[in-house]
């Protein structure tokens, strides 16, 4: 959330910074939209250190492997099994032997590469798709929609089930794209939601005067102005995949050993949980800290681009 | 308003029927329930046995032929076979809903009245300790897996049980075996094995509808007839009660209904970790051991939900909201 700055009315500038003469005595800098977006969430002070710690979270999984004494196949040469965390192995070891620490690495970064894939997935289909369902309308609309309600009907689990069992292999890329492939009806939503209160607008208005059509209006003039929301909904499809994968891997439908990922993890050591409890919690935190950092990124978007909700007096 | 009902019943039933054609679809992609079945026996069963089971799943069949059986089945009551011969599907279906349901009420109060509390709390005191803390939490608890919390809270009782010496805590299942004697016994035993469960649904739950209750009450609160009631001189607790609450609710009750819908098809974790017998651990058993007709029931009741449960959201919010008419 911004703070709460009630002396300072964001519009007014001090006199304009570095080169350039003052011509007046006040005067009011002009701000770009974008400016004005990027200096709300700047000022969203969670989602700033959300940021911070996303980023070394992500060099972390992705570069401390490079750096760590261990990887994620290999046993211990120093034959610690089950070992509680210490100093040689900061996470423990698991019940084979391996340093748990690189298993958390590479589990971390199998998960983050389920969560890009989804969010990517859901943002590029389900973005276009609800803008033209949205701008067409009518029957076409009805349609459109109604085949994202059957998708949001399908269960998940019976999806994942049949796609794990006919096709071997990356079952990481299985998972995202099974959560991709189920979840991008919610961003169709969303992004027509916004796009029928656009396309009364008079620039789609004007657009379509000049010669305008469909694509061009969709891409060109409506998603441009949906930007907030898509933003926001992709944050949330982040959260929900790294949510999603751990569920499904916690069930047994999702990623499957040899490879890992941070839901398989802790499925693995969910029977040994009373024994070995810092295999099936620890992993849990990185899930917590990747989506509640998602999660406040999201937030200090979703005020950023619509500052509306920010109580001010009138 | 009734003509509004209708359609969107009507429309229903076609998204409720793509759906089971591609879960029928879906469901025969990786193995036959009778293949299933007989893929461990060693000696391999007669020929006759494989067959008559085949025949009874109706894996003789054509895809098509399978599916139109099966819908002309539900019209009798008839929800198909099951790898059990004598199971009934529908009406094991009803019971493991029965056992969700107990599990989703108490979980749903708990959760809204959560939600309720720390969204007005937070929302009067915008940008205060309080605030920030609220939302703190909040975002903490929707950003935490499901078997997790529900793991932690399972150690945290069986601790607590161990330490104090007592079973107040259930942790397994929705009542001991065997069941204590006595009624009130029963009923101390079932509210033990309730309490667990309900704390980790209710705290996964609460946080999303919490931050809902926040938003509506901010738009309420920098209404132009709230600022009529505070300048008219009526008191704080007045205009909270009187003129804010009854508003800033109303999204909330749409709210309740989806999420009465999202929970019947998400309690599975819950279910699993505290082994409770519902129909999640149904659907999900099913789901293994390929028992294609259970899965499908479970999807029809399900997604019926949903659809209920987006229809009467709906409906809420016109009913509550006098702006709002549909045709």
């Amino acid at each position: 959330m911004p703070k709460t700055q009630t002396t300072k009315v964001p519009t007014t500038a001090p006199a304009q910074r570095g080169g350039g003469t003052v011509e007046r005595e006040f005067t009011v800098a002009e701000r770009k939209q974008w400016q004005l977006i990027l200096r709300r969430f700047t000022r969203h002070r969670m989602a700033m250190v959300s940021i911070i710690v996303l980023v070394l979270l992500i060099l972390i999984a992705y570069v401390g492997p490079h750096f760590w004494k261990y990887s994620a196949t290999e046993i211990t040469p120093d034959h610690a099994f089950r070992s509680a965390p210490n100093l040689a192995h900061p996470f423990g070891t698991d019940d084979a032997g391996h340093d748990y620490m690189a298993r958390v690495f590479r589990g971390t970064q199998q998960s983050l590469k389920i969560a890009a894939i989804v969010a990517l997935l859901s943002t590029t289909i389900g973005a276009p798709y609800g803008a033209i369902s949205g701008l067409i309308g009518g029957k076409v609309d009805a349609i459109m929609m109604r085949l994202c309600d059957l998708l949001l009907v399908l269960p998940l689990l019976v999806v994942a089930a049949a796609l794990a069992s006919s096709h071997s292999g990356d079952t990481v890329l299985i998972v995202a794209l099974v959560l991709g492939l189920l979840g991008w009806p919610v961003n169709a939503r969303q992004v027509r939601g916004v796009v029928l209160g656009l396309r009364e607008q008079e620039f789609v208005e004007a657009a379509r005067a000049m010669g305008a059509g469909t694509w061009r209006i969709v891409f060109r003039h409506l998603l441009p102005n949906a930007t907030g929301t898509i933003l926001v909904q992709a944050t949330l499809d982040i959260a929900g995949a790294i949510l999603g994968e751990a569920a499904l891997s916690f069930l047994g439908l999702g990623v499957q050993a040899p490879d890992t990922s941070l839901g398989l993890l802790i499925n693995q050591a969910r029977t040994s949980v009373d024994t070995l409890p810092w295999l099936f919690y620890l992993p849990g935190v990185v899930i917590i800290l990747i989506a509640l950092t998602i999660n406040f990124i999201g937030d200090g978007l979703r005020d950023a681009f619509d500052p509306r909700q920010t109580r001010q007096r009138r | 308003m009734l003509v509004f009902t209708i359609r969107r019943l009507i429309q229903a039933i076609p998204i409720l029927f793509g759906a089971s054609l591609l879960t029928f679809w879906l469901m025969s992609i990786p193995a036959d329930p009778v293949t299933v079945e007989f893929a461990g026996r060693n000696p391999r069963p007669p020929q006759g046995t494989i067959d008559a089971e085949m025949h009874r799943f109706r894996l003789d069949e054509s895809f098509w032929a399978q599916y139109w059986d099966w819908i002309k089945g539900i019209f009798h009551g008839n929800w198909g076979p099951a790898l059990d011969k004598n199971a009934n599907i529908f009406h094991d279906m009803m019971r493991h809903f029965g056992v969700t349901t107990r599990l989703i009420v108490l979980a749903l109060i708990v959760a809204i009245v959560l939600a309720v509390l720390t969204g007005v709390m937070s929302a009067i005191k915008q940008y205060s300790v309080r605030d920030y803390t609220f939302t703190f939490l909040g975002f903490v608890f929707l950003s935490m897996p499901t078997f997790w919390i529900a793991q932690l809270l399972k150690t945290i009782a069986v601790n607590f049980n161990t330490s104090t010496g007592t079973h107040f805590f259930g942790t397994l299942g929705a009542y001991s075996i065997p069941q204590p004697d006595g009624f009130w016994n029963r009923i101390v035993d079932y509210a033990g094995h309730l309490v667990l469960p309900t704390i980790s649904l209710a705290l996964i739950t609460y946080a999303g509808l919490s931050r809902f209750q926040r938003a509506s009450m901010l738009e309420v609160m920098n209404s132009d007839y709230v600022r009529l009631a505070r300048a008219k001189g009526i008191s704080q607790r007045r205009v909270l009660t009187r003129h804010m609450l009854r508003t800033a609710l109303i999204p909330m009750t749409t709210a309740t209904a989806l999420t009465i819908a999202v929970f019947f098809g998400g309690t599975i974790i819950t279910e699993t970790v505290f082994n409770w017998n519902g129909m999640g651990v149904y659907t999900i058993d099913a789901i293994s051991s390929h028992d294609k007709y259970i899965v499908l029931a479970t999807l029809m009741l399900t997604g019926f939900i949903v659809i209920i449960g987006n229809l009467v959201a709906d409906i809420l919010y016109a009913v509550l909201d006098p702006r709002i008419r549909y045709a």
